[in-house]
């Protein structure tokens, strides 16, 4: 096996320096990354590599099971160990330690969600105790020393055996395992659209559990100085802004006493959204023994740990005529929750999903039903797609179900069924107003790229040979930059959905630009950098971005969602306008001119028709700190912010195509070609999103084929670690062709709809379609993700069953 | 995770290094590390002592008489593939040795520690029996040498002993009428076999005078497999033989053995088995020009 050896694709995107880009290039331009040299250089600051005088090393107790009584604990031996500084469980917390729920839903049974478990564990990440010593191995060390008696219970993990009326209740005070039971769009029209329908097709699948797998396991550092109460901490956060808050009140401490700090972060594909408990009790732990504290998880703590994502056991049916329209469809998913309720998670299987399955066609009559469930696993949040994969998984299966009953072409059906380009802004009967798109273009290019007519030739020849080779359409929709505030807070969630973003010019003219966004590894320096440049006319490299502290920056929701383009980006764009403005009155100023009457382009304010009277935005920013010679009444300075609310979600789309050819001996699955065809509007920085396309694909390429998190009956995490849990290795991953067409939100001032997740989201239901189509002659109409090789060759007609 | 405490001694030479394993009933040898440190890391081995020999003189390098390759005990998997007259005298351990991890294993992980650690998913076993290998262990007892046919004998278990240092291995050099392969099934996860197939082949003509087949990853240890050699011997390497020998290829085990785990059922085990035992003999044929 050729493991080291691949070719690049030849249609790569080339980048290019900022240097050689015509300013009024920018926006648009494969501009190389800014962040790139520092991260491969070993140069980036991770959490793990702060260092702070006297800080000590914190280490927590998990539980051996994910669901028992905590008879009792003693840390006496462990607190005599050499090294350590201090030992505590629940009962020595004097804080409130309950981890709040960021998004209520009408029947949500919300329950406790303690930092430290004094009686009752409901999973394996549960922390019974921590220690915080001098070095982290003596810490490690002393957490064998702790001694605990389990009184151990019987645990469930999957929705549902715990929706079973037998089956152990977890929150014992709420009597039921449901957390909540959610319905969206209309039940009595989709069950009369069902029955008048020519056919109905069926069909029951399992959207695995998935582990995120960010590169940089999460980890936190906390100094805490009694001399002012400041407490500072520098964690792996997608959001600083919000830890901070919902941090303060869980261990009691004033918000305006606390600072939240992302240094690089390595990933977190929505893992590092969440509140968890880990950075509440190293802060906490850093007031108690007034020294830095640091906590780095290990890969496998954060197996236990981090929210998984995706636990749908869904039942879905699709009402479809003999003409191939479809005319409804019903969705019942069961929705894992695991032990507790996370930051977000009431929203991911609800809002995030239900909303979203109308997919890219008009349907009439959509029914879907949602019951939560706690079970014994841990708690399930957003993960890189948060939902939308879910959503499209579904459809696009039961799409290609329904064509197989009509015998019709699963392009054609798709086609058949497509809004059109003039159907937008187009409102689906599931809540959303779609913004812009034209679908039939996305499925035509990639038809037209994969050779789709050439191939089914091919395939009739394989099959005729007894090679078994399948092509799978998925047509995706995303919706990105979730919106707006007002709306979303109607639908529960206690968070706003804004962004900040602040534009600064240094009396020098260069710019400082602060974003409630807050990246780890997308490239947000180097994009908001091209959107500046684009608006300001400054160069490129004079303009610094500033993202992930709470001290710096006004205020901030984050990134995840694919929000952070539409919506941080815009706000800049906001802020970068104002400043013009601003800007501009004063040249008109200076110019003796009305200001109506002065133009701005490229970095210059010129009275119209005279161009020997003009000055630059730099010199106006330095006649804006002076402010000898400013308008009367006008403040010195020149900044802006902008608290950006957009009016609506945006709404990527596109089609991937997997080709594939399988082996029904072995089960083995191999790309012969996999095209993906991807609208994410207009781009910032088309290698940006090449490269968010590919990494999406080979995330989704993970879930359809390898990833899965297990489960043993006790509730005990199987796939413990990256030697049992397969996150998909550069050999597994297709060589990709990407296309993109170019649909504008209007939604926003930069025309953007998000890219984070668009790969992810397509790509599960393409390879599995394909896989299905390729083992059509041997009667398999449907496999389980991860499609092992086992599954696959057990579909095939192998083994006893 | 974090490995508990441990001492740690260098031994300055094999003999010293047999007396501090005498000495220290917990201790374990230390190589490349590259079997033990991933098990220590995660909690499933706690020795109380390593007995580190990587600075010993003689016991890495590549050396030759005519008639066998001597690869000492500490020679890196890396060495190992890119010995280009490897794959000419024994290709089957040199396509074993290539896929083995990936390149940073393959720098620092080594032969001596492979085989002594006998992890039965693990490349080498299977490649060292098809290749008809023989080892040098040195004991309590002194220096003996162990036929690779004897030396396999259970989950992580040896004919080296608790106390014995694998310092070298004897690979005979292929005939010019021999040819040999290593072909696997890697673990999506983890990358050790599934199911990896090693065949040698010596052919009169078409004919197949001799085969040595064995596989990993689907018994506790290495194992030949007798059927499947017995079904090719006699034959040529043609489709059907082949057929009749992936067939035979889990016939000699004993079934209830077969490795089970989350990646694949006994059952599937079997299957991939024989796909890959057809697979092995395929290439061999290939290479020796009969396919």
């Amino acid at each position: 096996m050729a493991t080291d050896e691949r070719e690049g694709g030849s249609d790569r995107i080339e980048t290019v320096e900022a240097d050689d880009v015509d300013a009024a290039d920018i926006l648009g331009s494969a501009i190389e990354r800014q962040e790139d040299p520092s991260l491969l250089t070993g140069e980036a600051e991770y959490t793990d590599d702060i260092q702070l005088p006297e800080m000590t090393h914190m280490a927590m107790l998990r539980s051996q099971y994910a669901h028992a009584r905590l008879a009792d604990i003693d840390t006496s031996e462990a607190e005599e160990m050499e090294g350590v500084v201090a030992v505590f469980t629940a009962e020595d917390l004097d804080v409130s330690g309950a981890l709040p729920v960021g998004w209520d839903l009408d029947s949500l049974r919300n329950v406790d969600n303690p930092i430290m478990v004094e009686d009752r564990i409901r999973y394996q990440g549960d922390v019974l105790a921590l220690v915080v010593a001098e070095e982290r191995y003596q810490a490690h060390d002393a957490l064998d020393a702790v001694d605990v008696e389990y009184e151990r219970l019987e645990a469930v993990t999957d929705p549902s055996d715990a929706l079973a009326e037998d089956a152990p209740v977890i929150h014992e005070e709420e009597g039921t395992n449901e957390a909540f039971d959610w319905d969206i769009g209309d039940a009595d029209d989709t069950e009369a659209a069902l029955e008048a329908a020519d056919n109905v097709v069926e069909l029951d699948v399992t959207n695995q559990l998935l582990i995120p797998n960010a590169i940089e396991p999460r980890a936190v550092v906390a100094d805490y100085d009694p001399s002012d109460d400041l407490l500072d901490v520098q964690m792996t956060t997608q959001n600083p802004h919000v830890h901070r808050l919902l941090m303060a009140g869980v261990i009691d401490h004033p918000e305006h006493r606390m600072r939240v700090r992302a240094p690089d972060v390595g990933g977190g594909f929505g893992s590092k959204i969440h509140h968890y408990a880990d950075e509440a009790l190293v802060s906490w732990a850093a007031k108690q023994v007034e020294r830095p504290v640091k906590w780095q998880a290990t890969r496998t703590e954060s197996y236990l740990t981090d929210a998984q994502g995706r636990g749908h056991e869904t039942h879905g049916e699709i009402a479809v005529d003999d003409d191939g329209t479809i005319r409804g469809l019903y969705v019942d998913t069961k929705a894992n929750l695991g032990a507790y309720l996370s930051t977000f998670s009431p929203s991911i299987p609800t809002y995030l999903y239900g909303t979203l399955l109308s997919g890219q066609y008009e349907i009439d009559n959509i029914y879907c039903e949602v019951t939560g469930a706690y079970t014994n696993v841990v708690p399930v949040d957003a993960y890189r797609g948060a939902g939308r994969p879910e959503a499209s998984f579904i459809i696009e299966r039961l799409v290609n179900r329904a064509a197989d009953a009509v015998d019709m072409d699963p392009a054609e059906i798709r086609k058949k069924n497509f809004l059109d380009p003039d159907d937008f802004p187009y409102e689906t009967p599931v809540a959303m107003e779609y913004d812009s798109g034209d679908y039939h273009k996305t499925l035509e290019r990639a038809m037209e790229a994969v050779g789709y007519d050439e191939f089914r030739e091919r395939q009739e020849q394989a099959r005729e040979e007894g090679r078994y080779l399948g092509i799978g359409f998925s047509c995706y929709i995303e919706a990105c930059g979730i919106a707006p505030s007002e709306l979303v807070g109607e639908l529960g969630a206690g968070a706003g959905l804004w962004e900040s973003g602040l534009v600064r010019f240094t009396p020098s003219g260069t710019v400082r630009a602060m974003s409630g966004s807050s990246g780890h590894g997308q490239g947000h320096d180097t994009t908001f950098s091209q959107i500046l440049a684009n608006e300001l006319g400054v160069d490129y490299d004079d303009i610094e971005v500033v993202e992930g502290d709470t001290d710096a920056i006004p205020q901030g929701m984050g990134t995840y969602g694919s929000r952070s383009a539409a919506v941080g980006g815009s706000a800049l764009v906001e802020s970068a306008r104002k400043v013009v403005e601003k800007a501009r009155k004063i040249a008109a100023h200076q110019l003796e001119a009305d200001p109506e009457d002065v133009e701005f382009e490229a970095g210059e304010f010129q009275v119209a028709g005279a161009p020997d009277r003009s000055t630059s935005i730099q010199d106006v920013s330095l006649e804006a700190y002076l402010a000898h010679d400013i308008p009367d009444d006008m403040e010195p300075g020149l900044e802006a912010t902008t608290f950006y609310d957009p009016s609506n979600f945006v709404f990527p789309f596109g089609t991937h195509v997997a080709v594939v050819e399988v082996d029904p001996d072995t089960g083995e699955v191999a790309f012969e070609d996999y095209v993906a065809v991807d609208d994410v509007g207009n781009q910032i920085n088309p290698k940006i999103v090449e490269g968010q396309i590919h990494g999406g694909i080979a995330q989704g390429v993970g879930q359809a084929l390898f990833e899965g998190a297990e489960y043993d009956d006790n509730g005990q995490l199987v796939t413990g670690s990256m030697q049992d849990y397969a996150v998909p290795k550069s050999f597994h991953v297709p060589e990709m062709e990407t296309e993109s067409t170019v649909t504008p939100s209007p939604e926003n001032p930069l025309g953007v709809k998000g890219v984070g997740e668009a790969g992810t989201i397509a790509a599960p239901q393409a390879i599995v379609n394909a896989v299905v189509d390729a083992l059509e002659p041997l009667g398999v109409d449907h496999i389980e993700m991860p499609l092992t090789n086992e599954r696959v060759w057990r579909a095939a007609g192998g083994g006893d069953d | 995770m974090y490995p508990d405490q441990f001492e740690f001694h260098r031994a300055d030479s094999v003999s010293e290094a047999v007396e501090l394993l005498a000495d220290n009933p917990d201790a374990e040898l230390i190589a490349g590390g590259h079997s033990l440190l991933p098990t220590m890391k995660s909690g499933l081995a706690s020795p109380d002592a390593l007995v580190d020999i990587s600075d010993l003189d003689g016991l890495s390098g590549v050396e030759r008489n005519g008639e066998v390759t001597h690869l000492g005990a500490m020679t890196t998997y890396a060495t190992v593939a890119d010995d280009d007259d490897l794959w000419e005298d024994a290709t089957v351990v040199a396509e074993a040795a290539s896929q083995v991890g990936d390149r940073q294993v393959r720098n620092r992980g080594t032969v001596g520690g492979n085989i002594a650690h006998a992890d039965p998913a693990s490349d080498l076993p299977a490649a060292m029996l098809a290749a008809n290998a023989t080892v040098h262990v040195h004991g309590p007892d002194g220096e003996r040498s162990v036929e690779i046919d004897d030396f396999f004998q259970g989950m992580y278990a040896t004919a080296a002993g608790e106390e014995g240092v694998v310092t070298g291995i004897d690979v005979p050099e292929e005939g010019e009428n021999t040819a040999s392969a290593y072909v696997k099934k890697p673990a999506p996860a983890s990358g050790y076999a599934l199911v990896g197939v090693a065949a040698r082949l010596t052919f009169d003509g078409d004919e197949v005078t001799d085969a040595r087949i064995a596989a990993n990853g689907v018994m506790d240890h290495g194992t030949r497999l007798p059927a499947a050699e017995d079904a090719i011997e006699g034959e040529s390497v043609d489709a059907d033989a082949v057929a009749v020998a992936g067939d035979a290829a889990g016939d000699s085990l004993d079934e209830y053995m077969v490795m089970e785990d989350q990646q694949a059922s006994q059952e599937f085990r079997l299957q991939l088995l024989s796909a890959y035992t057809e697979r092995a003999l395929e290439t061999v044929g290939e290479r020796a020009g009969h396919m």
